[in-house]
């Protein structure tokens, strides 16, 4: 394999890596721009949406007769509806239950609650997710359903190998992009949630419901979060109730290279933490570069962008008043 | 229609308003006056839900206001243009009159609402499209006002419009004040600059460290020894 070759490969591996950390992190920092929380259970999140596709998959009857065509246009968005009902449904909870009494609190309380929720998820996935009638125990990795035409399949393009799980990563995250920049411009809760972000209490006397912007924030966040948990579980074949710590790590690395509460920092930070870990392992010589330090190498990036360019990539939400 | 009675907000511990009572009658241009620190912004903020009050009530139209979230009360038909403006700055000017209309159904009654804006101050229609952080003082408080116009308020509660006007911007101010009066807005003025907020108030409150100190109508507190001593500079 060339040079050239060896680099395209290794960029889409990064990009596609990148995409799964991108949708992650649209969530981080779309809840920090308005309620300036950092959602550390934000991983556990993407972790529910996994198992909640799992979920769905076995109240289906465990279907494994599904076909190509057919498992990507109608077995793969069911699984992923799942996945984001239990996603949002458990993200609202924890902003009604753990967070919002604590809205007006310092800001250490909110943070340490959610610290809280994530030990929390992870545990009770851990110890009930077996306990539901015919559900495997969740104290290992389970294998995550297979979509025929997705799971294992790849094309060749010149020198490189494409895997479809990349495709429908790198997909996923275009067309989440898409949906979010309507949602954000283009619809009312979107544009309160601009004037949220930019000075709540003026917001208000617009006569816009906070609770319910803050609500659509970690709703959105949560939905992206879980199709990233399915992209996760086709990619890797298996989930486990651990994978939001790393992820969610990751992803939050992101955020804040990207610029937090920067939606479109998010997104190139994510994908630029992808690109930069599958390089690293690659073009860096020695057991430096071997896959074990490739998370040294993401962490190094973030203490490199917070040393020199505090604001991230693409700058933070200015607070700009008069 | 808007009654403040035995009103105290508090701020942790410390009280800002200390029991105030009082009333503004409908079709009526109310004004507080007060130096800093007086309690006039808390008590705007107060009336819009933006403060919880420690005790006392807000009634407006024979409904209790106090308790209710903020946007309920901007529903009820009261809207602030707040101290210091807190315009959208990086939106256009359009954007914010739209936000002003959050709480509206009515496209075409928005369409129409935004129209008497711009006839109102014809500036701001020119430059519709450009970002409000890019305005003068004077054109960025005719933006919170016509904004907070934008939800057809029975009530508009503005809070210090003249602040860092030249004296013919606060004079078109003080105009557009009247004008909305004579179209049957009714309007709580807050104001440091008592001599042009009292020509012409139907009535003048004025506060002194939360409570207050005493009440007239606009043209006698023109006349009154302690307001002329105190807010307008003679001796």
């Amino acid at each position: 394999m060339d040079l050239l070759d060896l680099f395209l490969q290794q960029l889409i591996n990064g990009l596609s890596l990148g995409s799964l950390y991108a949708l992650i992190a649209v969530g981080y920092t779309v809840v920090y721009g308005i309620v300036q929380l950092i959602n550390f259970a934000h991983g556990e999140i993407f972790m529910i949406g996994a198992f909640g596709a799992y979920a769905t998959w076995m109240l289906m009857g465990q279907p494994t007769d599904w076909n190509a065509p057919m498992s990507i246009l109608v077995l793969l968005p069911v699984l992923i509806i799942g996945g984001v009902a239990a996603s949002v449904t458990v993200a609202l909870l924890t902003e009604r239950y753990a967070y919002r009494p604590l809205r007006n609190a310092p800001r250490l309380a909110p943070l340490i609650s959610a610290i809280g929720v994530s030990v929390f998820l992870q545990e009770a996935v851990r110890l009930f997710y077996g306990e539901i009638p015919g559900f495997p125990t969740a104290k290992s990795a389970i294998p995550f359903p297979s979509i025929p035409g997705i799971s294992g399949s790849a094309f060749q393009f010149g020198g490189v190998t494409v895997q479809m799980t990349a495709v429908f990563t790198v997909g996923a995250l275009a067309v989440c992009t898409v949906f979010l920049w309507f949602f954000v411009n283009r619809t009312k809760t979107g544009r309160a949630m601009i004037a949220t972000s930019q000075d709540p209490d003026t917001a208000r006397l617009m006569g816009i419901n906070v609770d319910k912007v803050i609500m659509a924030a970690f709703a959105v966040g949560a939905a992206l979060a879980a199709i990233a948990g399915v992209a996760h579980g086709l990619r890797y074949s298996n989930i486990d109730f651990r994978m939001g710590f790393l992820a969610g790590l990751k992803a939050f690395t992101a955020a804040v290279l990207g610029g937090i509460g920067n939606i479109n920092g998010a997104v190139v930070g994510g994908l630029v933490l992808g690109v930069v870990e599958a390089m690293a392992t690659t073009f860096i010589p020695g057991q430096f570069g071997s896959a074990a330090w490739k998370d040294v190498w993401a962490f190094v990036l973030l203490i490199l962008v917070l040393v020199f360019r505090p604001q991230g990539l693409l700058g933070a939400k200015v607070v700009d008043r008069a | 229609m808007l009654e403040v009675k035995d009103l105290v907000v508090a701020y942790g511990r410390v009280n800002a308003v200390k029991g105030i009572t009082f009333e503004v009658g409908k079709g009526q241009v109310v004004t507080l006056l007060g130096t800093n620190g007086a309690g006039k912004s808390t008590t705007l903020r107060s009336i819009s839900g933006l403060l919880k009050p420690v005790s006392g009530e807000i009634w407006f139209e024979g409904e209790r206001l106090d308790g209710l979230p903020a946007h309920k009360i901007v529903e009820r038909g009261i809207a602030q243009s707040p101290e210091g403006r807190r315009l959208f700055r990086q939106m256009s000017v359009e954007d914010n009159l739209k936000l002003g209309a959050f709480s509206r159904k009515d496209t075409s009654g928005v369409k129409a609402d935004m129209d008497r804006v711009y006839d109102l101050f014809p500036v701001l229609g020119e430059r519709r499209t450009e970002a409000a952080g890019l305005f003068s003082g004077g054109e960025q408080q005719m933006l919170a006002i016509g904004r907070a116009m934008m939800c057809r308020p029975k009530l508009l509660m503005l809070d210090e419009p003249s602040m860092g006007l030249s004296p013919i911007m606060t004079q078109t101010i003080m105009r557009t004040i009247k004008e909305l009066q004579a179209d049957g807005v009714t309007i709580l003025l807050v104001e440091q600059n008592a001599q042009a907020a009292l020509s012409l108030a139907d009535k003048g409150y004025v506060l002194e460290v939360g409570h207050i100190v005493f009440s007239d109508s606009g043209r006698n507190l023109l006349g009154d020894d302690r307001v002329r001593r105190t807010y307008l500079g003679a001796d």
